[in-house]
């Protein structure tokens, strides 16, 4: 099918040019060409993201009781949701917990993960100046991932775990006496997995952004008697800032729906957003975790509006 | 390099050195382990070495069938690689002209890239759940249900792979020269010869890389298959549901196994991209080699 589609690619062709082809004259209009063209990825997207996204809000003003979805008017998930959060005022409810939990891993997370990813980007763009070893230390960085998560948290076990590689060495150099507890299976672990998995979604953008500024102005602002760090501060960063924008807000989105990293590094003991509706699927109260996909999905979509006013993503791409 | 390295050199040098430990190190550490001999635990120091712990995974006496999840997986990966690409390059030469809808299409990639993927994988499964409903009150009582490795677990890989699919095209046809079709077209080529014998060449370095994306992120792909696989699991499925469980080395030489994988395809589609770039550069060009 992407045969037919290709090949009315390149439209416009001259009057007389292509002799065979001209006999039968089956010229399809341009902008039906590009239908066809970018048709189909469309069709995904509508039928496995955006029709989805729309039973996932209407669902959850669905009923539903121990094993089924009652197709009816209900603000049960919802209520369900904020269960006691009026009541046991002044102190925070079990769904404000979770969200000030996930939202101090998210903060923990996005600054650790923008300075190494910052440097990172800042030795690659500007201190590695042959384009062989760029790209080559770049792949480095890149191939763990295109290599699976699980596997990269789970490599953690045998060196933070009670009889870890950290623990006996500490207690051999005699640091300490008995083996660090909170190593592993604790919020430790988890911010440590999460800057191990996605330091990678900061340093590609933030190094776009870098190699696109015209070196000429660094030497400019040398010229006019700037010390590196006021280069750093006047000159550079705010170049970067739309690779750094577009890094924290995927960084940002990522730890905020994460349960997977959160669940395996946390020993399944810490709540967060994504926890809970992994929670209610597995109860099978889908209205429950409809409605807590909505409210994850607003706060998201809040944090990404108020960082894409700093830049215009669809320009930087 | 007449002047020395600044200072700064040296230091970034060592924190990119760490970074790079940091990314490395736990992996090599559990491919290391995963070689424990028969008495081996979860951790250092290794109990001797053998390839005990491998061999069982393939023997289909441990935990999980790995057998069929592998085949699973490959299977889903390589369909999910071919259509990411076929979709991406066609959308991706849509992008070249305006056309209506455009904003559409691209918002839809960098919001499916960026809304939290359980959200993605509840609402496939919801929309799965709801088909269901309807087709076994209207149609067919016996109806057991529609989603599959295929139906709702490809969906979901897709919209987690062709939104980097589509971006890579991006970059690609931000620096590719559109002289070269119209040279093409002036020497009378029709508009598929135009793509198969100069854009495509040009281009197939990078649609390697969008084929290397498109399965790796299958291969791999945890959240959105979570809810909206079905009733069957895929390897990185199974491997999460061992960590919970396993108290010794195979969950180790699962993730080598499956890390094997990952790295051959990285290998195969960074040689081929290899290959063909010296291809082009020995090729290419002969402009400014003098007169011919």
């Amino acid at each position: 099918m992407s045969e037919e589609v290709l090949q009315q690619a390149t439209p416009g062709l001259l009057p007389g040019a292509g002799t065979a082809r001209a006999a039968k004259p089956t010229r399809l209009s341009p902008s039906f060409i590009s239908w066809l063209q970018a048709g189909p990825m469309m069709l995904v997207f509508l039928a496995f993201f955006l029709i989805p996204l729309v039973f996932v809000v209407i669902v959850s003003f669905w009923d539903y009781n121990e094993y089924q979805l009652l197709p009816a008017l209900s603000g049960r998930g919802y209520t369900d949701t904020f269960e006691g959060c009026i009541a046991q005022l002044p102190d925070l409810c079990t769904i404000g917990k979770t969200y000030v939990m996930t939202l101090k891993l998210c903060f923990m997370v996005w600054a650790i993960t923008l300075f190494i990813g910052f440097w990172v980007a800042y030795f690659l763009a500007f201190h590695v100046k042959s384009k062989t070893w760029q790209m080559g230390l770049s792949l480095l960085c890149t191939i763990p991932f295109w290599t699976s998560n699980v596997i990269r948290m789970i490599a953690w076990i045998p060196l933070l775990g009670r009889n870890g590689l950290v623990n006996s060495g500490l207690i051999k150099t005699g640091l300490i006496n008995h083996p660090l507890e909170w190593l592993l299976f604790s919020e430790f672990s988890v911010v440590l997995a999460l800057v191990h998995l996605f330091t990678f979604f900061m340093v590609v953008p933030i190094f776009n952004s870098m190699v696109r500024i015209d070196k000429s102005l660094i030497e400019a602002a040398y010229d006019a008697g700037a010390s590196g760090f006021q280069t750093l501060v006047n000159v550079i960063i705010p170049l970067a800032k739309p690779g750094i924008v577009i890094g924290s807000i995927f960084v940002i989105t990522i730890v905020m729906g994460d349960f997977i990293t959160i669940g395996v590094m946390g020993g399944q003991q810490i709540a967060a957003a994504g926890k809970i509706i992994e929670t209610r699927v597995n109860a099978l109260q889908f209205p429950a975790a409809a409605a807590n996909a909505v409210i994850l999905l607003a706060i998201t979509f809040l944090i990404i509006t108020m960082m894409s006013r700093i830049v215009d993503i669809k320009k930087e791409l | 390099m007449k002047e020395g390295r600044p200072r700064s050199f040296y230091v970034l040098a060592i924190f990119f050195a760490a970074y790079v430990l940091f990314l490395y190190g736990p992996m090599i550490a559990i491919y290391v382990l995963s070689f424990q001999g028969p008495q081996g635990g979860l951790t250092f120091p290794m109990n001797g070495v053998s390839t005990f712990w491998i061999a069982k995974l393939f023997q289909g006496t441990g935990i999980v069938d790995l057998g069929a999840a592998f085949r699973r997986s490959l299977l889903l990966g390589i369909i999910v690689m071919i259509v990411t690409v076929v979709l991406s390059v066609a959308a991706g030469m849509a992008f070249r002209r305006k056309f209506k809808a455009q904003s559409i299409l691209f918002y839809s990639a960098i919001a499916s890239l960026i809304v939290p993927s359980i959200i993605t994988s509840l609402g496939i499964s919801l929309e799965f759940r709801i088909i269901d409903d309807l087709i076994k009150a209207h149609w067919n009582e016996n109806f057991e249900t529609s989603m599959g490795l295929l139906t709702s677990g490809l969906g979901a890989h897709l919209t987690w792979t062709l939104p980097f699919g589509l971006l890579i095209m991006f970059a690609i046809f931000n620096r590719f020269d559109p002289r070269l079709e119209e040279a093409a077209r002036d020497l009378g080529a029709t508009p598929w010869q135009t793509f198969r014998h100069v854009v495509l060449p040009i281009i197939l370095p990078s649609v390697i890389g969008i084929g290397l994306f498109g399965f790796t992120l299958s291969w791999d792909e945890l959240a959105r298959s979570s809810q909206a696989i079905g009733a069957v699991n895929t390897l990185p499925l199974d491997l999460q549901g061992l960590t919970t469980t396993v108290t010794n080395p195979d969950i180790y030489a699962l993730g080598t196994v499956i890390s094997a994988v990952s790295f051959t395809v990285i290998t195969l589609a960074l040689g081929t991209i290899h290959v063909l770039n010296k291809r082009q550069a020995a090729k290419g060009s002969d402009a400014g080699k003098g007169p011919v």
